[in-house]
């Protein structure tokens, strides 16, 4: 075994690994100041030009800041906690094509893979609020466990039916059943699309579903304990997994990286790609940022009302009708 | 040793030393840490068994759900009075160690006696996916029928067990979140 | 790659005794039940060993015992789901998880 295909695909995986970890402090700066428009107020603007540079003071701040631990918390996971939250979230960006051919690797149950490790995240959480000896900690860890593994249903069962249509679990195929417009799963699955974009935000706890953290009953939530670089991380946590939910609603129903008419081939083609993927991401994060300055946050029996007594049973009415359709459509075909 | 194989000591080693680290941690909360990283070298097995379907299943059941819920009966079940941890006495331990080095011996001396007819891996060109899927619904469908159905009465016979009962009803049971609410607060 | 049947068995042994152990001595029964998920897996990765070294012999593709594996996944799922509220209904009785203090049958 030679070692340079090992090294490409090192190359590619810091590559996509950077753009991600780049993408973070200016997801966070665009939050500030979308949510300071929406509310009509100025926002960031002091540090460089328009506030550019306020992730650089924001991430100089975290890092010096003493990094305090709880009495009596469980110290080993006190500290393991933010790098579970965060780890998962990095991985699970191995598996999705950001443009045409370009994905770390090419799984063939890659769909799998990335439920999986966003899966994963709710043990950061569960353990960090265990470990910091708080009642709110923990009641914030609790929280969010149910949450995320209720939600986790609704948005398995929201894939199958897409898994059904597309008659894959590898996200490159997905990805290039989507090329021209009317393929694209929104179009032939806008039920799905729904139930997984609203598990998505349960699954990264961002309002209208951020009851694990929410201040006005938690102080912080999961992280009310932690400070410094710790808490950054969680931070930093909860942006990847954000970025990894839109990129994934991105590749499953929004036609990946077509522009929705077939591209040239070659280069050019490869570069338009990530192009159309990169501009399709930003709109699904702004959408996400936009609905979380716009709603008001559900209580928490709503939040499970919702998650087990509509989008579980309206998956599965989904998958009935969609194998059904697909049946009769194989039957014609 | 090639790449692939230091990969398969790895998982190896992810899967057996958490969970013979289990045997000597009394924190239960950090027996299910050392148990996560137990069952993720299992899925790292199943990887480099050529069973990647198995290998993500099993993170996502195992992990994803199974451990979840033994951390929440953790922390709903644990009291600040009584600490979160256990001692094993040697009234247990003795028996117990040899118990298992018994069974440890008699499965290797299978493992080890029996002419195992193996035959050269064939490579796996195709994904076995769509192979499972198939054989699941068609096969095994009478097992996966029956699995579905424990499956169903699982779920309502949790459901009926675990249910709070009203205040005033015959034991006067306590509610579900006053235990664990204060079980950490000191 | 010469990941041997052999030593798929030796390491499920090992493993799986550990997991006997554990039931044999813990006395809180989510360690109980932790432990007997360690034995699950144990038997689930002699399953899949023997579903490959034996792809040639009986069938030509290696996913009928991948099948039982995924059958024992949902059964232990079942299993934790039920252990887990009979933890629970127990612990709302007794007020404690171990196993040793639940003696109501005694006398």
């Amino acid at each position: 075994m030679t070692w340079s295909p090992i090294l490409l695909d090192v190359i590619r995986a810091v590559l996509i690994f950077a753009a991600v970890m780049t993408l973070v402090p200016f997801l966070v700066l665009a939050e500030r100041r979308i949510s300071a428009w929406i509310q009509n107020r100025v926002g960031p603007n002091r540090v460089g030009p328009m506030g550019t540079l306020q992730p650089l003071a924001d991430v100089i701040k975290l890092v010096f800041k003493e990094e305090i631990v709880p009495a009596r918390a469980d110290r080993v996971l006190y500290s393991l906690g933010p790098l579970l939250s965060f780890a998962p979230a990095a991985i699970a960006f191995a598996a999705i094509p950001v443009g045409r051919g370009l994905q770390v690797v090419d799984m063939s149950v890659g769909v799998l893979f990335v439920i999986t490790a966003t899966s994963l995240a709710v043990y950061g959480i569960s353990f960090g609020g265990w470990a910091s000896n708080n009642k709110f900690s923990l009641l914030g860890g609790l929280r969010s466990s149910a949450q995320i593994i209720s939600y986790e249903i609704a948005m398995g069962l929201a894939l199958i039916s897409v898994i059904m249509t597309t008659g894959s679990v590898s996200l490159s195929q997905i990805s290039e059943g989507q090329t021209s417009f009317l393929c694209w799963n929104i179009f032939r699955q806008p039920i799905a699309f729904v139930i997984f974009f609203t598990a998505a935000f349960a699954e990264n706890n961002r309002l209208p579903f951020d009851l694990p953290e929410c201040e006005s009953e938690l102080v912080g939530g999961y992280h009310t304990e932690y400070s410094g670089m710790k808490f950054g991380m969680y931070f930093l946590a909860e942006y990847v997994a954000m970025i990894v939910m839109s990129a994934m609603v991105v590749t499953l129903f929004l036609g990946a990286w077509s522009p929705g008419f077939a591209l040239p081939e070659g280069l050019l083609g490869t570069v338009i790609s990530v192009g159309v993927f990169s501009f399709k991401l930003f709109a699904v994060l702004f959408f996400y940022i936009w609905v979380r300055w716009t709603l008001p946050r559900f209580r928490y029996d709503q939040l499970m009302h919702l998650g087990w007594k509509s989008l579980v049973p309206l998956a599965m009415a989904n998958i009935v009708v969609t194998g059904i359709v697909v049946t009769i459509w194989d039957a014609v075909q | 040793m090639s790449f692939s194989d230091s990969i398969f000591w790895v998982f190896a080693t992810t899967a057996v030393v958490p969970a013979f680290l289990i045997l000597f941690t009394r924190s239960i909360v950090r027996m299910a840490f050392l148990l996560l990283g137990s069952l993720a070298g299992f899925a790292g097995l199943y990887l480099q068994l050529n069973a990647a379907f198995l290998g993500f299943t099993q993170v996502m059941v195992y992990i994803g759900g199974i451990l979840i819920l033994f951390l929440f009966g953790v922390m709903l079940t644990q009291r600040s009075d009584i600490p979160v941890r256990e001692k094993v006495g040697p009234a247990l331990a003795v028996p117990g160690f040899f118990a298992g080095l018994l069974l440890m011996a008699a499965l290797l001396f299978i493992a080890l006696q029996n002419p195992w007819k193996t035959h050269p891996p064939v490579p796996v060109t195709e994904p076995d996916t769509p192979v499972i899927g198939i054989k699941l619904l068609s096969t095994y469908i009478l097992p996966f029928e029956a699995v579905s159905i424990l499956l169903l009465a699982a779920m309502v016979g949790a459901t009926y067990i675990a249910r709070v009962q009203a205040p005033g009803a015959p034991d006067g049971q306590a509610e579900l979140s006053d235990s664990n609410a204060e079980g950490r607060l000191e | 790659m010469t990941l041997s049947l052999s030593f798929c068995l030796h390491l499920s042994a090992a493993i799986f005794s550990i997991g006997v152990y554990g039931v044999l001595t813990r006395s809180n029964l989510i360690v109980i039940l932790m432990s007997l998920e360690i034995m699950l897996n144990a038997v689930n990765l002699s399953l899949v060993a023997f579903g490959r070294a034996f792809l040639t012999d009986l069938t030509r593709d290696p996913s009928g015992p991948q099948v039982f594996v995924i059958m024992v996944l949902a059964v232990a799922a079942a299993e934790a789901a039920v252990g887990l509220s009979i933890l629970l209904a127990v612990y709302r009785k007794w007020r404690t998880t171990n196993a040793g203090e639940i003696d109501l049958l005694k006398g």
